[in-house]
């Protein structure tokens, strides 16, 4: 569907794990946007009014979950904007237009790995709520804070959910290692690998996936402006690989022709 | 209430059903804010800067939000003026709003091909001159910072397209703004646009890096909003063609504040990413805001500015 432009409310938001200073993990819960129509993967463009002239930009969120009455965002402080959405309360009000750019492959039938790391857990709450046939599903999530500070309760009513906390040293090479078995094992059954997560991670996956030559879809994220394909700024480059051959190595936009690409079809 | 403005250029008018442009490098081609509002009830449509050939544009990062205001390197990607007239063009409303295409190229005779190519393009209302884009590294600010260069450039485009309105979009990264204009205004421009972005800079301070790839970038947004009303008031007091204001809009009351400091008609940038109906906002609120201002057309206010 198109994006549509709304005016939606607060209804409230929940903290997730330890809440400190520095940073900070919750879930905004805000009124339905009126979209007949989502896929797990697009992301939406929240933009509260207490940003006045002072943050101009809306921020984009992943679609985390929605239901027949609300949109869910799960959001980690990470600046200004996130920190003003953390101190939203029940009735303020958000613009937000969306949905926004492309989504997931859904493959019902297709064994398909979701590999997911910190923020990178959002989109697929929604997935694996909405995947028709879960059980041909697995996921791997890999970590650095606490497991509370994440909605795997929400993914583990659905599927069961492998976590690896990257907190020690010698840990992040053992997420690596897991996720590198695990592709192997995916490209395999010729199964689909859908990745979410921080650029080094999605780097990693990006890897792996082409030289064992697993199917993966991978979803970026970058700074926007609108979301909706104009300003130009949330670019990333293509590979020989892109569909169009006009656009070949050349700059798309993250936001109208991803987040989701095929990890073979862009350069990070 | 009747909106129409008319900017009476020196070789051709451009007539506006209401004073509101979408500004260059803002709204896409006008395509990605279909969804949003209806094209044509614009005043006009400044498409994002087209180039002869393609050119994929700088590094990312490209932008970056500071206070009130975002800088923007994107070095003037855009799919070269044959892809535009071709795949584009032809889905905006060119009939019912004007569509004014703004120009970037990297030498007078660059700039006159442009000119050339648009020159007897129906669907084409004007053309906006961009002398003072200063992302890119090679040309578009030595253009703006020069009156000579300034002038070349305006007659080159005038010359090559002799029935089109001839738009000059100035830079405020000058020291005499007025001396520009009025050397685009001897060198045939039909109107002033200002004001292009102002140039800036964001650190990080906790990598150290600058925030863009291409370390400076163009300022806009409200925080450039006096620069710009000074700018238009100096070049409106300068020059004997129409301004058009732009830099910061954000309310109708903005819209005021610049037409009475000389601008005929504005042009709204940033705005259209703080919500992408912005621009259709500020048509459908406009009427009542001037009403509240009393007056009945937007050219009542134009230059209306009180000095005790």
């Amino acid at each position: 569907m198109q994006p549509i432009l709304t005016q939606l409310k607060v209804l409230d938001v929940v903290a997730f794990g330890p809440v400190s200073r520095e940073k900070h993990f919750f879930a905004v819960r805000l009124t339905h946007p009126g979209w007949n129509e989502w896929h797990p993967g697009q992301f939406v463009m929240l933009r509260p009014e207490s940003f006045g002239l002072e943050l101009p930009w809306g921020r984009p969120f992943c679609i985390c979950h929605m239901t027949a009455r609300h949109l869910v965002c799960f959001i980690k402080t990470a600046g200004t904007g996130t920190e003003r959405m953390a101190a939203l309360r029940a009735g303020d009000k958000v613009m937000a237009w969306g949905p926004l750019g492309n989504y997931f492959a859904v493959e019902p039938n297709t064994p398909t790995l979701i590999l997911a790391a910190g923020m990178g857990i959002a989109p697929f709450v929604g997935y694996v709520n909405r995947h028709p046939q879960p059980w041909n599903l697995a996921m791997l999530f890999g970590h650095r804070d606490p497991l509370d500070c994440y909605p795997v309760d929400s993914i583990n009513e659905h599927i069961p959910v492998d976590s690896l906390r990257e907190h020690e040293p010698g840990e992040l090479d053992n997420l690596i290692y897991t996720v590198q078995e695990k592709i192997r094992d995916c490209a395999e059954q010729k199964g689909l690998v859908l990745a979410c997560g921080p650029l080094p991670f999605l780097r990693v996956v990006r890897n792996f996936a082409i030289t064992l030559k697993a199917r993966a879809q991978i979803s970026l994220e970058n700074r926007m402006a609108c979301g909706i394909g104009a300003c130009l700024g949330c670019v990333c480059r293509t590979t020989s690989a892109w569909p169009v051959p006009s656009a070949r190595e050349m700059p798309v936009q993250v936001c109208t022709n991803g987040p989701v690409f095929w990890a073979d079809q862009v350069e990070i | 209430m009747n909106l129409q403005v008319v900017l009476k250029g020196q070789t051709c008018d451009l007539t506006l059903k209401n004073p509101v442009i979408a500004a260059s490098g803002t709204f896409g081609s006008g395509l990605e804010f279909r969804p949003f509002g209806d094209l044509s009830k614009l005043g006009g449509i400044c498409v994002k800067g087209l180039s002869l050939q393609p050119r994929a544009g700088n590094p990312s990062p490209r932008i970056v939000e500071t206070a009130c205001g975002m800088l923007n390197a994107i070095g003037l990607q855009n799919d070269g003026v044959e892809s535009f007239l071709k795949n584009k063009l032809p889905r905006l409303p060119w009939r019912e709003t004007a569509i004014i295409a703004n120009l970037y190229a990297t030498s007078a005779e660059e700039f006159g091909q442009l000119a050339a190519r648009l020159a007897d393009e129906p669907g084409i209302a004007a053309l906006e001159v961009n002398v003072s884009c200063p992302n890119v590294k090679a040309g578009g600010a030595q253009f703006g910072a020069d009156p000579a260069m300034c002038a070349a450039v305006t007659g080159a485009v005038r010359k090559n397209a002799p029935r089109k309105h001839i738009m000059v979009k100035l830079s405020p990264n000058v020291t005499d703004i007025a001396l520009m204009a009025r050397s685009a205004e001897a060198a045939g421009a039909d109107s002033i646009s200002c004001i292009n972005t102002l140039l800036g800079m964001a650190v990080d301070a906790a990598s150290r890096r600058p925030m863009l790839a291409n370390v400076v970038g163009g300022l806009s947004g409200p925080a450039i909003k006096p620069v710009a009303l000074r700018c238009v008031w100096q070049v409106a007091r300068a020059v004997g063609i129409p301004v058009v204001g732009l830099g910061g809009i954000v309310t109708p009351v903005d819209i005021v504040e610049f037409l009475l400091a000389g601008a005929a008609a504005i042009q709204v940038g940033t705005a259209n990413f703080m919500r992408p109906d912005a621009s259709f906002a500020l048509v459908r609120d406009l009427p009542w805001v001037l009403a509240d201002h009393g007056v009945q057309t937007p050219a009542e206010l134009t230059g209306a500015l009180v000095l005790d």
